[in-house]
C-alpha cells in the first residue's frame, strides 16, 4: 500500500534551545521526516525565502525562490518562547505571506497558558504541543501535511487547463468530494482549527514538485 | 549470574531507583526509547549537552545574583531556560526547583527577603544538579561497561 510515510516530507523545526532541537530532530527523523533545524524565527524566514521587505511582493526574487522551491517545506514546527521573534510572531509572518501561508504550522511550548494556545490557534496554527514533545505528538503531524498537499493538488488541477506535469488526478478527489469542500471551508476559518479532523491514512498524492532529498541541515 | 547479567541488573535497578526517587521522570524513558542503531549514543549526547548548558546557566544565575542591583528578570530568564532543558531530559527534581525559583522571581516581594530566597533557591538548584549529574554519570558508566563486555 502506498503509505505516505514512504515519501519523505520535509519539516522545518525552529527552537532556540539546542537540547530541544536535538530532541525534535530525532523525533521527526524517527517518524521518517526529513528535518532542517534552525535556532531562530529570523533564520526560519530566511530559509523559507521570505525577507522582511518583500513579503507583500511575490515577484521579487529572494535567495530561495518560493514559486519553484528547490527546498520544499511541508510543515513548520516552532517553539513559542524565543528571544527576538517569538513563535507567534513567526506564525503571523508565515500566515501573512502569500507564498508561505499554506504551510501548516505547529507551535510548541513548555507552558500551558490557555490564552496563548487560543491566540496561536486563532492565528492559524494547526496544533499546539506542550513540551516535552513526544512521539505521539509527532504522529499527529501527518494529517496536517496531507491536507495541505491535497488542497495544493486541487488548486493546481483547477488552475491549469493542461496539467503540465501530466500527472493523474488524485483518486481521493473523486472519492471524497465532501471532504474537499470541508477543507475549503476550513481554510477560511481561522478558529476551530483544533477541531480539524485527521485525514485517513493511505492517501498518496502524486507529486508535481521536486522533493527535498538532502540530509538534515542545521543552520 | 554472569557478569553481563549482573551489569544489566545494576543498570535496571539503578534506573528504577532514580525514577522512584524522582531524579528522573517519564521523559528520560522517552529519550532512551529514541536511542537506536542510527543514534546509539543519543541519550549520552543529549545529556552531555544538558550538562554543558546547565553549568553555564548556573554560573550566569550566580553572577546575576551577585550584582549590587539584581536584575531578577534576567535571573528568571536563566531559570526559565534551565527549567525547559531539565524538563526535556526528564530531570524532574531539578525542574521542580526551577519552578519554585521562578515563583520567587515573579513574586518580586521585599527585595531583601526574596533575594535571600533566591540565594537559597540557587543553592538548592546547584545541589540537585550536582546530585543528578553524579547519578547519570554512574548510569552511563555501567552502560559503557555493558557495551565493552559485548552487550
Amino acid at each position: 500500500m502506498g503509505m505516505a510515510t514512504e515519501s519523505q516530507f520535509h519539516v522545518l523545526a525552529v527552537d532556540d534551545s539546542l537540547i530541544d532541537r536535538k530532541l525534535i530532530e530525532k523525533l521527526l527523523k524517527t517518524s521518517s521526516y526529513q528535518v532542517t533545524t534552525v535556532d531562530s524565527g529570523t533564520k526560519a524566514l530566511e530559509f523559507l525565502g521570505l525577507h522582511e521587505d518583500d513579503q507583500s511582493n511575490p515577484n521579487t526574487a529572494p535567495v530561495f525562490p518560493n514559486n519553484h522551491q528547490e527546498v520544499e517545506v511541508n510543515l513548520i514546527i516552532t517553539d513559542y518562547c524565543m528571544p527576538g521573534m517569538t513563535g507567534y510572531d513567526l506564525l503571523r509572518k508565515i500566515k501573512e505571506s502569500s507564498s508561505l501561508r499554506n504551510i501548516p504550522v505547529v507551535i510548541m511550548s513548555s507552558e500551558n497558558v490557555p490564552s496563548r494556545i487560543n491566540r496561536c490557534l486563532e492565528e492559524g496554527a494547526e496544533e499546539f504541543f506542550l513540551k516535552p514533545v513526544r512521539l505521539s505528538d509527532v504522529n499527529r503531524l501527518k494529517p496536517h501535511i496531507m491536507k495541505t498537499k491535497l488542497k495544493d493538488q486541487k488548486q493546481e488541477n483547477t488552475d491549469d487547463d493542461d496539467d503540465e506535469s501530466g500527472n493523474p488526478v488524485l483518486q481521493s478527489q473523486e472519492e471524497h468530494p465532501q471532504r474537499q469542500q470541508q477543507q475549503q471551508q476550513h481554510h477560511h476559518q481561522h478558529s476551530n482549527s483544533n477541531k480539524r479532523k485527521a485525514l485517513e491514512e493511505g492517501l498518496s498524492p502524486e507529486r508535481t514538485r521536486p522533493r527535498y532529498n538532502g540530509v538534515t541541515t542545521v543552520v | 549470574m554472569d557478569a553481563m547479567s549482573q551489569l544489566r541488573r545494576q543498570l535496571h535497578e539503578h534506573t528504577a531507583y532514580l525514577r522512584k526517587e524522582g531524579f528522573l521522570d517519564d521523559q528520560f524513558e522517552q529519550l532512551q526509547k529514541l536511542q537506536d542503531e542510527n543514534s546509539p549514543d543519543f541519550v549520552v549526547e543529549v545529556v552531555s549537552i544538558f550538562f554543558e548548558d546547565s553549568e553555564k546557566l548556573l554560573n550566569n544565575m550566580a553572577r546575576a545574583l551577585e550584582q549590587k542591583i539584581v536584575d531578577f528578570k534576567q535571573v528568571d530568564a536563566h531559570v526559565h531556560q534551565f527549567k525547559g532543558s531539565s524538563a526535556s531530559i526528564g530531570a524532574m527534581r531539578v525542574k521542580n526547583v526551577c519552578i519554585e525559583f521562578r515563583n520567587y522571581c515573579e513574586a518580586q516581594n521585599v527585595e531583601e527577603l526574596f533575594g535571600c530566597r533566591c540565594f537559597r533557591c540557587i543553592q538548592k538548584l546547584q545541589y540537585e544538579y550536582a546530585l543528578l549529574k553524579n547519578q547519570l554519570e554512574y548510569l552511563f558508566r555501567v552502560e559503557q561497561q555493558i557495551r565493552a563486555a559485548g552487550g
